[in-house]
């Protein structure tokens, strides 16, 4: 069971956990919305919960619930830039179909 | 695949749910936007990486451009470039013709609009509307940025403007399909963007050299809320000067023997080039080619420093100024903030900093720091920062009144008050019998209501006749969160109520609202003079109109004809003196007329007493 972050990712995380003051690590998840299905979650985190895993990538920790990660076991996530917007991608291989939008998935 | 943000935790939204939100600067001279993605404030560039986008619009025939591109047309085709037109947001055409021939647009005067329009090859456009295409580049530059809807921005406003300036800045983002949450104060935005918001209680001066204007704000922090005890400041005064000071040096050096408009604008460019170039180094070199003309040479930071001294003290003379104004001595400033680009010439930073006694706060962009402070408190607006105890509120600008006799205005709601808020006063009738009364609603500092924008007027009709000051009437006004005031007048006997929900005291369509512009008031000048007058004629009328009812009602039984006529000579003399007297010659006047009915009142006091009491018993003497 893993999650991954690129180093571009890794560094992002940890600039805005600076910049923010406080938090442990980045929580990643799905929530069941969206327009197909499941959407990805992505918070600071300020407190693990009893059910959740944590992945430690390039010095970052990734808190992931149980439930969560049997959909984005494998995830990489990368930092981009697309044009002026810019943010955080998961490659997930778990996915099978996405969103036009991108902002959702099934399995 | 679309790329994802980090949220606060619990606060991440549905797919196509996302509460973006960001802050607008909107310059005199260069105007920025800023959003907080993954928990950071940031301003947003454009496409070629530029943040700062230059408040210039063209209009040409088919053809609009907005920022660097405008820019650009400003030296080819001044007369359809628009510069600088912050300054005449919420103006009206009388204000305009004040600022003086720095604005050398084409405004067009013979429409029956008192709203000054400007005359460009595509049209007549408004203040508002040239800001609204301002806006729109930011808004789309954002919403490029974020993939997505703004669901509503924080745009900010100088301190100092006045609720019609508010509201054109608000009719702006309004055409520009802008949702606002709210305005905040530029140095409060400065302010929170130092998180000092955050802080314990206490005063700030918010220093603000930009471009073409000075602006300084002392700002008092308190339970959250931040309030404006004083701006002062000098809206022509600011880094181009320093750029104009540099450029005169250069031109003694070099000896051109003529200088043409091109050769003026190179040096100019060489100057502030210097002058950016010496922010971090001790000396610069200076070229400058045009022509047959050439110079080079160099300038040391301690050279830039003489020349620009002067400038700087001028700034300083502000500060002291609004220190006096606030009543607050130096060491009563907690902390300083330096804002604009200006403030980044070392000279400046140590003068204000000994002149404050305490290093000022300069670790942020102060060309971006309003935006960010502005974008810090759209998102937490947004609802995006749920524990956020940041609940800045705004506080009102002007003062809200209501007319009074003799056409005093009364304070309900004093400036700097936070709002939201509601607040009520209990009036009463000044005549016998009167059943209606007019209730007017004002905004502004001065005493006399000529002086004050006319608001809002309505009646309250149909209370129950009674004796002058019997009537309650209590009217209550009420400023919501985003500034909207309604007013509500009860007579509290009778239960009898009015109320109005007041207009946006500006509009670009509204006739009557326009007219509320002519009266735009400046400075309040010491009108308590005034004051006094009125009162004292009010009290006059009031008296004469008391003493007519009761010599009406009783006089020939109570007095003697001699009595009767003593008291009318002192009567009529007073009613001669209304119109032309003094205050102090009317108090008099007032003073003998009731010294001369004196005995009359006591008369009347015996009579009423001796009424009450004629025929019943001592038991039935309800001593109150």
């Amino acid at each position: 069971m893993t999650i991954e972050l690129t180093e571009v990712a890794a560094t992002r995380v940890q600039h805005y956990l600076a910049n923010r003051g406080k938090g442990i690590g980045m929580r990643v998840g799905v929530k069941t919305t969206g327009c197909s299905g499941l959407a990805y979650v992505i918070e600071f985190v300020d407190e693990i919960q009893s059910d959740d895993e944590v992945f430690e990538t390039r010095g970052v920790k990734v808190v992931v619930d149980r439930k969560s990660l049997v959909f984005i076991d494998g995830t990489q996530i990368d930092f981009a830039r697309e044009g002026l917007n810019e943010g955080f991608r998961f490659k997930n291989p778990n996915a099978k179909d996405e969103c036009g939008c991108g902002e959702s998935f099934t399995i | 695949m679309s790329l994802l943000q980090i949220s606060e935790p619990g606060q991440s939204t549905a797919p196509h749910q996302h509460r973006y939100s960001a802050g607008i600067d909107l310059g005199t001279t260069n105007s920025l936007i800023a959003t907080v993605r993954n928990g950071e404030a940031t301003t947003l560039a454009d496409a070629s990486n530029q943040h700062l986008l230059p408040s210039i619009v063209y209009l040409g025939k088919d053809k609009k451009l907005v920022g660097r591109a405008a820019q650009e047309m400003q030296a080819i085709d001044p007369l359809n470039t628009i510069s600088s037109v912050k300054r005449l947001m919420g103006r009206g055409i009388e204000d305009v013709s004040r600022l003086g021939n720095n604005l050398l647009y084409r405004f067009e005067t013979d429409s029956h609009s008192s709203v000054p329009r400007i005359q460009t090859d595509s049209g007549l456009v408004s203040a508002v509307e040239v800001s609204a295409e301002i806006l729109k580049t930011l808004a789309t530059r954002a919403e490029l940025a974020l993939d997505d809807d703004l669901s509503g921005v924080v745009i900010t406003v100088p301190a100092y403007f006045d609720d019609a300036q508010r509201q054109a800045t608000r009719d702006a983002a309004r055409l520009a399909n802008l949702n606002v949450f709210r305005l905040l104060n530029e140095p409060t935005a400065a302010a929170v963007a130092y998180g000092l918001d955050q802080d314990n209680d206490g005063v700030i001066a918010v220093y603000d050299l930009g471009g073409g204007t000075f602006d300084i704000s002392i700002l008092r922090l308190n339970k959250g809320v931040f309030e404006v005890l004083a701006t002062g400041g000098d809206s022509a005064l600011g880094g181009d000067d320093m750029d104009h000071a540099l450029g005169e040096w250069i031109l003694l050096q070099a000896e051109f023997k003529e200088v043409d408009a091109i050769l003026a604008r190179k040096v100019l460019i060489a100057a502030r080039e210097a002058k950016e170039f010496l922010t971090l180094n001790k000396s610069a070199h200076i070229h400058i080619e045009h022509d047959k003309h050439r110079w080079q040479g160099t300038i040391s930071r301690e050279k830039m420093d003489e020349l620009i001294l002067h400038l700087i003290k001028k700034t300083l003379k502000s500060c002291r100024r609004v220190l006096r104004d606030a009543n607050l001595s130096k060491q009563e400033i907690g902390e300083v903030v330096m804002v604009g680009g200006s403030t980044r010439v070392p000279l400046v930073g140590q003068m204000v900093g000994d002149f404050f006694d305490r290093k000022p706060m300069a670790d942020l962009d102060p060309d971006r720091v309003v935006a960010i402070g502005a974008a810090i408190q759209a998102n937490v607006l947004a609802g995006n920062q749920p524990d956020a105890e940041m609940l800045l509120l705004d506080v009102l600008p002007l003062s809200l009144s209501i007319e009074t006799m003799g056409g005093l205005s009364e304070k309900i709601i004093s400036r700097n008050t936070p709002i939201p808020v509601s607040r009520a006063q209990e009036f009463t009738t000044f005549k016998d019998g009167q059943t209606s009364m007019s209730i007017h609603v004002l905004q502004g500092e001065r005493e006399l209501v000529s002086d004050c924008r006319s608001l809002a007027r309505f009646e309250l009709r149909g209370f129950p006749p009674l004796v002058a000051g019997a009537a309650r009437i209590r009217v209550s006004y009420q400023v919501d969160a985003d500034g909207l005031m309604s007013v509500r007048a009860e007579e509290t006997t009778s239960g009898i109520t009015a109320d109005i929900v007041v207009k946006p005291s500006y509009g670009l369509t509204d006739s009557e609202i326009e007219s509320m512009l002519r009266d735009s008031m400046d400075h309040a000048r010491d009108d308590v003079s005034a004051r006094m007058l009125k009162e004292q004629q009010v009290e006059s009328r009031r008296v004469i109109e008391a003493i007519d009812t009761a010599l009406a009602a009783d006089g020939d039984s109570l007095l003697s004809q001699k009595e009767i006529e003593d008291i009318i000579q002192a009567r009529d003399n007073l009613a001669g003196l209304i119109e032309t007297a003094c205050a102090d010659k009317l108090k008099k006047s007032i003073k003998l007329l009731e010294k001369i009915s004196e005995p009359y009142v006591a008369k009347r006091m015996n009579a009423s007493v001796q009424h009450m009491l004629t025929g019943k018993r001592i038991n039935e003497i309800n001593l109150k």
